[in-house]
């Protein structure tokens, strides 16, 4: 199925799943009000199959789940993230395409 | 190995491309529809459209796009994601270059790439992009809930977004850098007659200030004072650029902003080569003229690839 492998992330899983996980993490910031997030989510559902075990491919819904944005001074999305070991290793505001995003999640193998 | 040369190529995958992709597609032509990041274009940052006929209720930017694109594809319009370095056309042929090196061929090409949103270019304006900077109002609006935000601009999209992000701020303070707006009258007369709305006229922001994030501007008016104003959120809406860098712009011929010119069947100067949409040097830009010059550039495409003039 489509998307299984995309986690929705909350406030309260973000330092335990991403900073503190096994493997690298991106995290896609977004909204259901956002076309360009919507845009994307596909792109994104298909690099949590090809990424599966290598990179976490995470959603975290800005509305339901203020303080991670505020942490991370987020106030455009989509904002895709990846982290790696705890730290920022890149990120990207915008609609971008999904040969960007795996130029980006390459960075972090 | 893939194909590396085509019929026709469609460079750009907006409400433009989209359309021409759904005509040559669907006119059986040999085609590619080639976009760097995801279909859409600037429709996507759209809130909502309410002037593309045939849709009584209105939707959003997002859902006519995955209409159009959803159009295409059931006449199985091959797309490519993938970045553009370089357009070169010689009188045999027209080659795409990309990022990584590969190259495309076509008889014709029509190119759609679009426009993106202008810059002031000033201090701070990169810095703090997604931290209080935006060129985006329905994106980024709903972070300034309850604050005191700045709109640069006075055209359509200044005025619209200025009235629509009253939806989440207290107060959106419009600076225009002339004495009147050049918005269409009942956007006007929306703003002045919302009470969250105020103007500061004859003045331009000259730097975005803040520590993390943006906390002040500077503004000049036309008599060279200067002053601060403190705001969290600041969007830029002065009009578009076209995305012309790849582009042989002398070889095509553009106007002076860099926008491509063409006849009325949106053909170029260079033959087998059309544009389309935004690109374009025109005077309206809007998303039902756009589909309008995609079909008219697919069969002019069309015309030429089978020498029907």
């Amino acid at each position: 199925m489509a998307g299984e492998n995309v986690k929705h992330l909350t406030d309260a899983e973000f330092d335990e799943y991403v900073l503190k996980g096994d493997v690298p993490s991106l995290v896609d910031f977004w909204a259901p009000w956002c076309g360009p997030c919507k845009a994307i989510g596909p792109v994104i559902e298909e690099l949590a199959d090809e990424y599966a075990g290598k990179v976490q491919i995470t959603k975290m819904n800005v509305d339901d789940n203020p303080t991670t944005p505020g942490k991370y001074s987020i106030r455009a999305i989509p904002t895709l993230i990846l982290f790696k070991g705890g730290e920022i290793i890149d990120q990207v505001t915008g609609a971008v395409g999904k040969t960007q995003l795996v130029a980006m999640l390459n960075k972090a193998l | 190995m893939a194909n590396t040369h085509h019929q026709l190529i469609i460079l750009g995958g907006g409400p433009a491309g989209l359309t021409a992709g759904l005509y040559a597609a669907r006119d059986r032509l040999q085609v590619m529809l080639v976009e760097k990041g995801v279909e859409g274009g600037q429709v996507l940052v759209t809130d909502w459209i309410d002037n593309y006929p045939g849709f009584p209720e209105g939707l959003s930017g997002f859902d006519l796009i995955e209409k159009m694109a959803a159009q295409a594809k059931r006449f199985e319009l091959e797309t490519k994601n993938a970045n553009v370095v370089k357009v070169e056309l010689t009188e045999a042929k027209k080659k795409l270059i990309f990022e990584s090196g590969e190259e495309l061929t076509c008889q014709a090409l029509i190119i759609c790439t679009g426009a993106r949103p202008n810059k002031l270019g000033i201090p701070g304006e990169q810095e703090f992009t997604g931290k209080g900077v935006s060129f985006c109002a329905t994106c980024d609006g709903p972070f300034f809930r309850d604050q005191e935000i700045l709109v640069v601009g006075g055209g359509d999209t200044a005025i619209q977004e200025a009235d629509f992000l009253t939806k989440f701020a207290s107060k959106v303070t419009v600076i225009h850098r002339r004495d009147e707006l050049r918005a269409t009258k009942v956007l006007q007369e929306k703003a002045f007659a919302n009470e969250r709305i105020e103007f500061i006229w004859n003045s331009n922001v000259v730097a975005i200030e803040g520590e993390k994030e943006v906390e002040r501007v500077r503004i000049r008016d036309n008599n060279g004072e200067e002053r601060e104003i403190a705001a969290s959120g600041v969007f830029i809406l002065i009009g578009t650029i076209p995305n012309s860098e790849i582009l042989p712009l002398e070889q095509l011929g553009a106007d002076e902003s860099g926008f491509v010119i063409t006849d009325d069947e949106m053909r170029t100067k260079v033959d087998g080569v059309m544009a389309a949409g935004d690109i374009r040097s025109k005077r309206v830009r809007q998303v039902i003229n756009a589909a309008g010059e995609g079909a008219v550039a697919a069969i002019a495409a069309e015309h030429y690839l089978y020498d029907w003039d």
